[in-house]
């Protein structure tokens, strides 16, 4: 009964629900922006990876792979607490989308560039034959097929996206679990934690299920 | 034949490499309007290489010098211009597998000439009619035979209006069953007056179609001529060795 009582105890868990929810819409809002902004920069990153003079190729591998190497954690920390002794000073929200979007970018770049490499080079030569533009080859041609197979692992990253904005909280950022460790401290019981957690599951659940889904089905289309 | 004071296609010097390996040693062609020109020899010979030169598909010795139409074929912002005029079919068709047969047929005409879309439309069902498969214009590539999407690779190349149409091995990839709508698709094309350059291993085709017959190995145009001349008078010992081993079996 003390185990109920101290992690699922209801009467706190409705006092602290409206809290936990606006949490949910801050880290709704961090990560949905920051997606958004991943998906757009690593798509440039992989075209333009694929057309641009050799030393912008060279900078845009060295971005990848700094991005990918760096823990997230380290990377917010220097965004906000590094970056206003020079002057640049962010808010805890364009902190912590800084930081997630840096960091998607460089995932979604490497997964648009497997993408367009899996599409067979005589779709390239078809569309340069028929004197097709680069833009249009990408846009009409070479994109509409390499997104059927990226959708899979791009699903993925945004759920890894939507699980880091969790660091959000140690930019003081009202989040979700930063919300659930005030209530906590408010209510002194970790129900609102366990709370958070179970909003956290409920949020990405249907989104793994899908990727589960996706990969089976394109498994089975492949030949 | 009378040949008109410039020709369509200019080759001069066409000398292509691959690290230290030659592929085309300095080859010499001119090809007229209207002509029907196929390009015959072993595998590895350089045929499909060159070919894919004309339209810049492979890179090739700044000092070598192509020309299509006057225009001189080199990478920058003319490529463009070139290829609109050079229409190209593949061995492995190439279609768009994501987009309708008709689709694949408008694209081009659409995007690089600025073709309005009914227009593009009318003018690809009236293309798919003429390589006799107007009622797959609905379908995806996928549901078609290797004969089917090869008439629509020709139908494709045809949209743009080209001044020439190459062939890299048309019906390399086809079942034996299907090589002959493919083959009677091009022999009426050549018929209609388009300007033809054709890699092939078909010698029935190549007899019975071309204006000349090229044959190159290693790298080197060896012997052209009239399609008698090459079949039933070849000069060269090679040529002769070539014939001997495909045409007898």
């Amino acid at each position: 009964m003390t185990l109920i009582n101290t992690f699922f105890n209801l009467q706190v868990m409705i006092d602290s629900l409206p809290q936990l929810l606006w949490g949910l819409v801050v880290t709704l809002q961090i990560g949905v922006t920051s997606i958004l902004c991943g998906l757009a920069g690593g798509l440039f990153l992989a075209v333009a990876r694929l057309y641009a003079p050799a030393f912008v190729t060279l900078l845009i591998r060295g971005y990848i792979d700094i991005f990918r190497s760096i823990p997230l954690l380290v990377l917010l920390i220097i965004v906000y607490y590094a970056l206003p002794f020079v002057g640049i000073r962010l808010s805890p929200f364009l902190s912590a989308v800084t930081a997630l979007s840096l960091v998607s970018a460089a995932y979604t770049a490497e997964i648009f560039r497997a993408g367009i490499e899996a599409i067979p080079h005589g779709q390239f030569e078809a569309s340069a034959a028929l004197g097709l533009s680069n833009r249009h080859t990408m846009i009409d041609v070479i994109l509409p097929q390499a997104i059927r197979i990226v959708i899979p692992p791009l699903t993925n990253n945004c759920i890894n996206v939507m699980k880091d904005t969790a660091l959000a909280s140690v930019v003081a950022m009202p989040d979700l679990l930063k919300q659930a460790t005030q209530a906590q401290a408010l209510s002194a019981n970790p129900t609102p934690l366990i709370g958070a957690a179970l909003i956290y599951i409920a949020l990405l659940w249907p989104m793994v299920a899908v990727v589960a889904r996706l990969e089976k089905h394109y498994s089975r289309g492949r030949r | 034949m009378n040949t008109p004071a410039t020709p369509l296609i200019s080759i001069k010097g066409l000398t292509k490499a691959y690290g230290t390996f030659t592929v085309l040693h300095g080859i010499d062609l001119d090809i007229s309007e209207g002509e029907v020109v196929c390009v015959i020899g072993p595998s590895g010979s350089g045929k499909s290489t060159l070919i894919r030169c004309i339209n810049h598909l492979e890179a090739f010795a700044p000092e070598s010098r192509i020309t299509v139409d006057g225009i001189r074929v080199e990478p920058g912002p003319a490529l463009a211009k070139v290829r609109a005029e050079v229409g190209m079919v593949f061995q492995s068709f190439n279609l768009f597998p994501h987009m309708t047969v008709l689709k694949n047929v408008m694209l081009a005409p659409m995007r690089v000439r600025g073709t309005p879309p009914a227009e593009a439309e009318r003018k690809a069902r009236e293309l798919l009619a003429r390589v006799g498969i107007s009622e797959q214009a609905e379908k995806f590539p996928g549901q078609l035979s290797g004969g089917q999407q090869q008439r629509v690779a020709i139908a494709r190349a045809l949209a743009m209006e080209p001044r020439v149409l190459l062939f890299d091995e048309p019906t390399s990839s086809l079942d034996p069953e299907m090589v002959g709508e493919v083959l009677d698709v091009m022999r009426k094309l050549a018929g209609s007056g388009v300007t033809m350059i054709v890699v092939t291993h078909e010698m029935g085709f190549a007899r019975q179609v071309a204006d000349r017959v090229i044959f190159m190995d290693r790298g080197r145009l060896v012997e052209a001529g009239t399609p008698e001349a090459i079949f039933d008078n070849p000069k060269e010992e090679r040529t002769r060795g070539f014939l001997r081993a495909v045409l007898n079996h």
